[in-house]
């Protein structure tokens, strides 16, 4: 069973659906969601399968890998294989499409446009977002990163509100730009490469020395690129505006998924590639991190607009996540990769249930709503409990990513990590604020004949609700699963763990 | 006196003897200008219902039958008739793409059912709104003198690439040229613009041509032959620069250049791409643009590679000034056929820092890197460039093509499959991962890095994400902009548009997602003879 291709295989599932559902007469709506649905809920059957085999105790720093020539002249092969960070990714991915499907079942409804098309983007978009985590080849990784662009730039410009058009195109720009500074890094790697018809392969690239001048330049390379997709603070401004424009479901993935690769690329490529200039870098990207935290949160409680309130929530989370991954500890860079597993779904149900609530009311201003606990106590209900865990309770699962990435940076970067704590309670305000802004109170015209959540919508929240509370409470299977990976990671950058300071007057006591 | 001994020695010899021709290696460009001979004899003899067809399947046949001589001479290495030709890797390799891609050009220009009588004027002896004219055109009557003016061009495109002196070059330019500002004012639609077109394209070619000749002459002065060879060898035996050869080498470049469209000789681009017949406007921009390369690579490979200290400041100007003008001035475009001319001189610069990268070599297969990546990069932007103009022909209103970008508003709501195909190549010239276009800025990029041109391929990519951005703009008014309500209509192509169409489309894809056999091909056809 080791020798089944189970990465090619999850991969082509979702894009085998993705054209059978396009390929589909217009008028078969129905038959393309339910098809669409089936094809993402046998991927994630497949991906459930994967990881029931995985053993997080194996030596092969990549499990299930697949090596075959692609493109010999330039080094290029076809290298898929997954560690634990990847699993865990790939899983968020393959556990939030049929989420997003059945929550986009009305999404396309009605439109000029074909409601097949934009289920078949959301399968492609799948079939990128495990390609790209399951990449062993650094230019394969390239070919997925960019690709993913297409069907996003799609679902926004095509399936978005109303500002659509500009936001795809910011989108598609701000990307581009970073992914062709990568992509200039990738050919440098390339040519300062031993060469060979393997030579873009991950474990290759490993053992390459460069001078520090090249090293810092590959790095800056490939990490801006990852810096923009993430979204980093100051090149966080396109996240706002798509994520407001783009359906719910598009979105849910975009924030959920697509922006992990950043932050998994910044993990995966540019600390192992290039330990020195990562340890150069760290200070600034610390820094940047820490102002990301608190820029995201206060813009969050400025805001009058629940879609993009959330995407600045999540320009305060993707600081912490980038926090921990260059603290350079083992519990920050732990709790950074809990922390894109736990973020996608909070953010992921979040996004969806704000997203029912604006499309019954009709609108995205927080002042227009008021009262909702009233009329619809269930859509406030989970509202409360997945902005909850947005803010990190304890019992939630972003708690636990949160404590982690904090008490991984103190034990390095002091200074940050206790500025970085101010972000959670900025977290709380904006978050109780919205709730006590469109929740509570009275109902007002508007939102006093608000039904509550149908089933469908429902079966949406429950498994993201089950998952959020289970990982609160017991996150050791996902951190047995990412542990060996860090420390993998750990021992590639060459760092270690700062031994724990003793305070003197305590040992002057004993 | 001595000197007019030598000169006069020559001819006291009495015996002369035969030169020895080896016609089978000169079977591509045999073949092709025979045909286009008979073509003309068809002209001459045939009745006026038939010729379009025997025209087409004459024409047809004979570009098949050259890429199947291509096909045959394939590793051969030879100096043939007497040093004027010289055939090798990269000859052959030209000589087969601009056969392939000559090939969809043809069917473009055969297409009948688009517009009443083909894309061309009828008479292009008729003046533009006679009765005459209209006369023509009520009765349907298709030009067919472009067929073998097609072949001629194409026949002058196979020598190009091929010339291994100044002179031979010359002729060639020359042949390939004259049929193409012919064709270029034959429009049957928008018939003056046509023609200020084809005297534009005219006046400026022949000033390119007379610098050209200008510096071959100049060349000839230094090193006393204008075979490539004698003029690499003058080089090395005179390491001071001579200002002949100086002067000489840039005004060479001068000619070479205004063919690729290179900045600052591409002011005739726009001009002649927006008025020509949109086939043609294909045919030129694909295949000009791979014999021309051809030329360039020759010359500043062989003839003056001793020379590359010197012309390397150069070529590093124009490459960026010519990605820098292309990329930004298209930004501006409102016309789609200007646009992609812009598109057009930008890849001009692309490839231009993959010449750049004259001491770029693969360690093991000893593979010139600069020379097999720009190889590739022309057969992969020759197909989607025919493909791009010809979906062009198909987005009709009654005046005929309708080319303003307003036009092509909710073109993705309407004909989802041509507004589909349209952003693959679209995606292909912006150079978006699994196209050919991808596969081929990395080869330029990768070869030009090596060859230490680090800051141009930053430019090349930087410039790439400006072009990306009206490319983007273009797809954004296909798929997310209202139709106009009087908006244009996609016609309904014959079977030629539709298979040139559909070649290009493929090519592009295949080059991007599976290049392997095709970089190999290249790879090993990077040597030049000398």
């Amino acid at each position: 069973m080791t020798d089944f291709p189970w990465l090619t295989t999850i991969g082509a599932v979702p894009l085998v659906g993705s054209v059978l559902v396009a390929a589909l007469p217009r008028r078969r709506e129905m038959l393309a969601k339910q098809l669409a649905m089936a094809f993402s809920l046998v991927t994630l059957g497949l991906v459930v399968a994967m990881s029931l085999s995985f053993e997080a105790t194996s030596r092969a720093q990549f499990q299930f890998a697949e090596v075959h020539e692609w493109i010999p002249q330039f080094g290029v092969s076809y290298a898929l294989g997954v560690d634990g960070i990847a699993l865990v990714l790939i899983a968020l991915a393959a556990v939030l499409t049929p989420v997003c499907i059945l929550a986009s079942w009305h999404d396309a409804d009605g439109g000029k446009r074909s409601v097949g098309i934009y289920f078949a983007l959301l399968l492609m978009l799948e079939t990128f977002m495990i390609g790209v985590f399951a990449a062993t080849d650094v230019f394969l990784f390239y070919v997925f990163f960019e690709a993913m662009l297409v069907p996003m730039y799609f679902i926004i410009g095509s399936y978005g509100g109303p500002q659509r058009s500009y936001a795809a195109v910011k989108f598609l720009l701000y990307s581009l730009f970073g992914g062709l500074l990568m992509l200039v890094a990738v050919i440098g790697l390339f040519v300062v490469s031993d060469g060979g018809p393997q030579a873009f392969l991950f474990q290759n690239l490993l053992a390459l020395d460069f001078s520090t001048n090249t090293e810092r330049l590959l790095f800056v390379g490939f990490f801006v690129a990852f810096a923009i997709k993430a979204p980093l603070w100051p090149v966080h401004t396109w996240l706002p505006d798509a994520a407001a424009e783009c359906p719910p479901g598009g979105a849910v993935l975009l924030v959920g998924v697509l922006d992990k690769v950043g932050t998994f690329g910044m993990i995966r490529l540019c600390l192992p590639l290039f330990p020195d200039a990562s340890r150069w870098a760290a200070p600034v990207v610390i820094t940047l991190s820490v102002i990301g935290i608190i820029y995201g949160a206060l813009l969050a409680i400025g805001q009058t607009d629940i879609k993009r309130l959330i995407a600045y929530t999540s320009v305060s989370h993707f600081g912490f996540i980038a926090l921990g991954v260059f603290a350079m500890t083992t519990q920050g860079q732990s709790g950074s990769s809990l922390y894109m597993v736990n973020h996608g779904f909070s953010t992921a149900a979040l996004f969806l249930i704000a997203g029912f609530m604006i499309s019954r009311r009709g609108s995205r201003l927080i002042a227009d709503f008021g009262g909702v606990a009233r009329v619809a106590p269930m859509l406030a209900g989970t509202f409360l409990v997945t902005g909850l865990s947005s803010l990190a309770l304890p019992g939630l699962s972003s708690f636990v990513s949160e404590f982690l990435v904090l008490v991984g940076t103190f034990s390095r970067y002091q200074a940050a990590a206790v500025i970085g704590t101010a972000g959670i309670i900025l977290a709380s305000l904006y978050i109780l604020l919205l709730y006590q802004r469109t929740m509570t109170g009275e109902p007002n015209e508007g939102t006093s004949r608000l039904r509550d959540l149908n089933s469908r919508e429902a079966w949406v929240v429950a498994p993201l609700l089950a998952v959020i509370i289970a990982l609160g409470f017991y996150p050791k299977p996902l951190l047995d699963v990412i542990n060996p990976a860090v420390e993998r990671t750990m021992q590639q950058i060459g760092q270690t763990d700062p031994a724990p300071v003793v305070p003197a007057a305590e040992r002057s006591a004993k | 006196m001595s000197h007019l001994a030598t000169l006069a020695s020559p001819l006291a010899a009495t015996a002369f003897t035969t030169p020895t021709i080896e016609y089978t290696q000169l079977m591509p460009m045999l073949i092709v200008l025979g045909v286009a001979v008979l073509g003309v004899l068809v002209e001459a003899f045939m009745a006026r219902p038939m010729r379009h067809e025997v025209q087409l399947v004459l024409a047809l046949g004979g570009l098949v039958a050259g890429f199947v001589s291509v096909v045959g001479l394939a590793g051969t290495v030879n100096v043939a008739a007497e040093g004027a030709v010289a055939i090798d890797g990269p000859t052959l390799f030209l000589q087969g793409t601009i056969l392939l891609l000559a090939i969809p050009g043809l069917l473009l220009c055969a297409e009948r059912q688009l517009d009443n009588g083909g894309p061309f004027a009828s008479a292009g002896s008729s003046t533009p709104g006679s009765q005459h004219e209209r006369t023509l055109t009520v009765m349907g009557v298709t030009q067919t003198e472009v067929f073998p003016l097609y072949m001629f061009a194409v026949g002058g495109m196979l020598l190009f690439p091929a010339a291994n002196d100044l002179l031979t070059m010359f002729v060639a330019l020359e042949v390939l040229s004259l049929p193409l500002y012919l064709l270029c004012g034959l429009a049957r639609r928008r018939r003056l613009l046509s023609q200020e077109a084809s005297l534009k394209y005219f006046l400026l070619g022949s000033f390119s041509s007379a610098f050209f000749l200008y510096g071959v002459a100049l060349l000839y002065g230094f090193a006393g032959t204008v075979r490539l060879s004698g003029i690499a060898e003058a080089v090395s035996a005179n390491p001071s620069a001579d200002p002949l050869l100086l002067i000489g080498t840039g005004l060479v470049a001068v000619g070479l250049l205004f063919k690729v469209g290179a900045a600052p000789f591409h002011s005739w681009t726009p001009d002649v791409y927006q008025g020509a017949p949109t086939p043609v406007t294909a045919f030129m921009a694909a295949c000009t643009k791979v014999a021309a390369f051809g030329a360039l690579l020759r010359v500043f490979y062989v003839g003056l590679g001793g020379l590359a200290w010197d012309w390397h400041p150069m070529m590093w100007a124009v490459a960026i000034l010519t990605m820098v003008v292309g990329s930004v001035i298209a930004l501006t475009q409102t016309d789609i056929k200007r646009m992609l001319a812009y598109s057009s001189i930008a890849h001009a610069g692309f490839i231009l820092t993959g010449l750049v990268a004259t001491g770029a070599r693969d360690a093991t297969s000893g593979e010139v890197l600069g020379v097999s990546s720009v190889l590739f990069y022309l057969l992969a932007y020759g197909f989607s460039t025919i493909g791009a103009f010809g979906v062009v022909t198909l987005v009709r209103d009654a005046a005929g093509e309708a080319t303003h970008l307003s036009a092509w508003a909710g073109l993705g709501r309407r004909s989802p499959l041509v507004a589909g195909v349209f952003a693959l190549f679209l995606l292909g010239f912006a150079g978006i991962p699994l196209t050919s276009g991808f596969t081929a800025k990395f080869a330029v990029f990768s070869a030009a890095i090596a060859g230490g041109a680090t800051p141009l391929a930053i430019v090349g990519v930087v410039m790439s994400a400006v072009a990306a951005f009206f490319y983007v703009r273009v797809i954004v008014v296909m798929f997310f902009s209202e139709p106009a309500p009087e908006g244009p209509s996609v016609a309904v192509p014959s079977v030629l548009t539709t298979v040139a169409i559909a070649l290009g489309a493929a090519v592009t894809v295949m080059l991007g997602v599976l290049p392997s056999q095709v970089l190999d091909l290249a790879g090993q056809a990077s040597q030049f003879v000398r």
